[in-house]
């Protein structure tokens, strides 16, 4: 048995190589997207039960990319800074209704009152304020 | 509509697979009439009707889509690929005939995926094959766009029930604008929603681990 013969074989192989590798790639890159997407549509403190998910590459990319996004935001508006993660859909009102969908404990608004988020009671707030916390599926926004 | 920040990547157009798609991975896994045309020594053990050591020239064996690719050579001295049945030319006739009678579903469920990979394997009906594909896409995509713009709030199952997989995704996006601009008419596009993505997390929870 010469080597060349052994040729296809070793083709055969490294198919199935470049196939396992591939399928790792692609489900390590997915998780990436999912957890680039969590930037945006939880915010840059993760929960403790997705922190648990990850490995410790993810959270450092997290880390670095929630550290990209800042710097980025900081550098719009003439230095003033932007954040483009709120405002998702154009505001039509400075302030909204909400209800509140589990205990969440205390909210400060910018006045200094102190709101206390317990299920089931409703607010009228600033949207601001808000806006995460309704991604989170903390708040439900109530049109009347 | 909801602000979409998972952007998964997408299946490749045409003959090319893109690496990172999960759809393409999946459309690679199909398995596929092949033939070898050369010997594959001491790979016996993947031929379970045989009990040889080798895998001799002329077995016939059903590979993965990725597995023929990567074996394939223009030459064909080493394995030779079969059309599977809906490529053929009874099957191609059926498709001309009337395409928007077909289950593709049933044909596929990637029946325009493999189809379009299939050209990698230098059939001589090639050209025929493409243009199957090619006239059937045009001859059921009027239906699908025209059905995914006037089913709103309904069950929609009858009517992607024969579609495959391209056109499901099709009729979802076209789906998604119409409730996108249904919900933009009844003035509820500005409400604020909770991210489908946190949402769906929620549904799981934490199983204990090992300890």
């Amino acid at each position: 048995l010469s080597n060349s013969d052994l040729i296809p074989s070793i083709k055969l192989r490294h198919c199935c190589l470049l196939r396992n590798q591939r399928c790792l790639v692609a489900y390590l890159y997915d998780r990436l997207l999912r957890i680039r997407a969590l930037r945006w549509e939880y915010g840059s403190v993760l929960p403790p039960n997705i922190r648990f998910h990850m490995c410790s590459e993810e959270l450092q990319w997290f880390s670095q990319y929630k550290k990209s996004l800042a710097s980025f935001m900081r550098s719009l508006g003439a230095g003033e800074g932007l954040d483009i993660t709120q405002d998702m859909k154009p505001p039509k009102s400075l302030y909204i209704q909400v209800r509140c969908l589990k205990d969440h404990g205390e909210l400060e608004i910018d006045d200094g009152t102190v709101i206390l988020l317990k299920k089931n009671s409703q607010h009228f707030l600033p949207r601001w304020k808000c806006e995460q916390l309704i991604r989170q599926g903390v708040l439900e926004h109530v049109v009347s | 509509m909801d602000t979409q920040s998972y952007l998964p990547v997408q299946p490749g157009v045409g003959m090319e697979e893109n690496f990172l798609s999960l759809d393409d991975i999946l459309l690679s896994h199909e398995r596929l009439p092949t033939r070898t045309e050369c010997a594959f020594p001491r790979l016996g053990f993947l031929e379970k009707s045989s009990d040889t050591q080798d895998i001799p020239e002329g077995t016939k064996m059903e590979l993965p889509l990725w597995l023929s690719k990567g074996l394939y050579e223009k030459k064909r001295r080493v394995l030779s690929v079969e059309l599977p049945k809906v490529y053929r030319e009874g099957w191609r006739t059926v498709f001309t005939a009337d395409p928007n009678v077909v289950d593709l579903h049933k044909m596929g469920p990637y029946y325009y995926g493999l189809g379009s990979q299939m050209l990698h394997f230098d059939s001589p009906e090639n050209p025929e094959i493409a243009q199957a594909l090619l006239q059937t896409f045009i001859g059921r995509f009027r239906r699908i766009m025209d059905s995914s713009q006037n089913a709103y709030n309904e069950d929609t199952s009858a009517l992607v029930e024969r579609l495959d997989g391209l056109e499901k995704a099709l009729f979802r996006s076209g789906q998604s604008g119409l409730n996108g601009f249904q919900s933009w008419e009844k003035g509820e596009a500005s409400t604020l929603t909770a991210s489908s993505l946190v949402l769906n997390y929620r549904k799981r929870k934490i199983t204990d681990v090992q300890p």
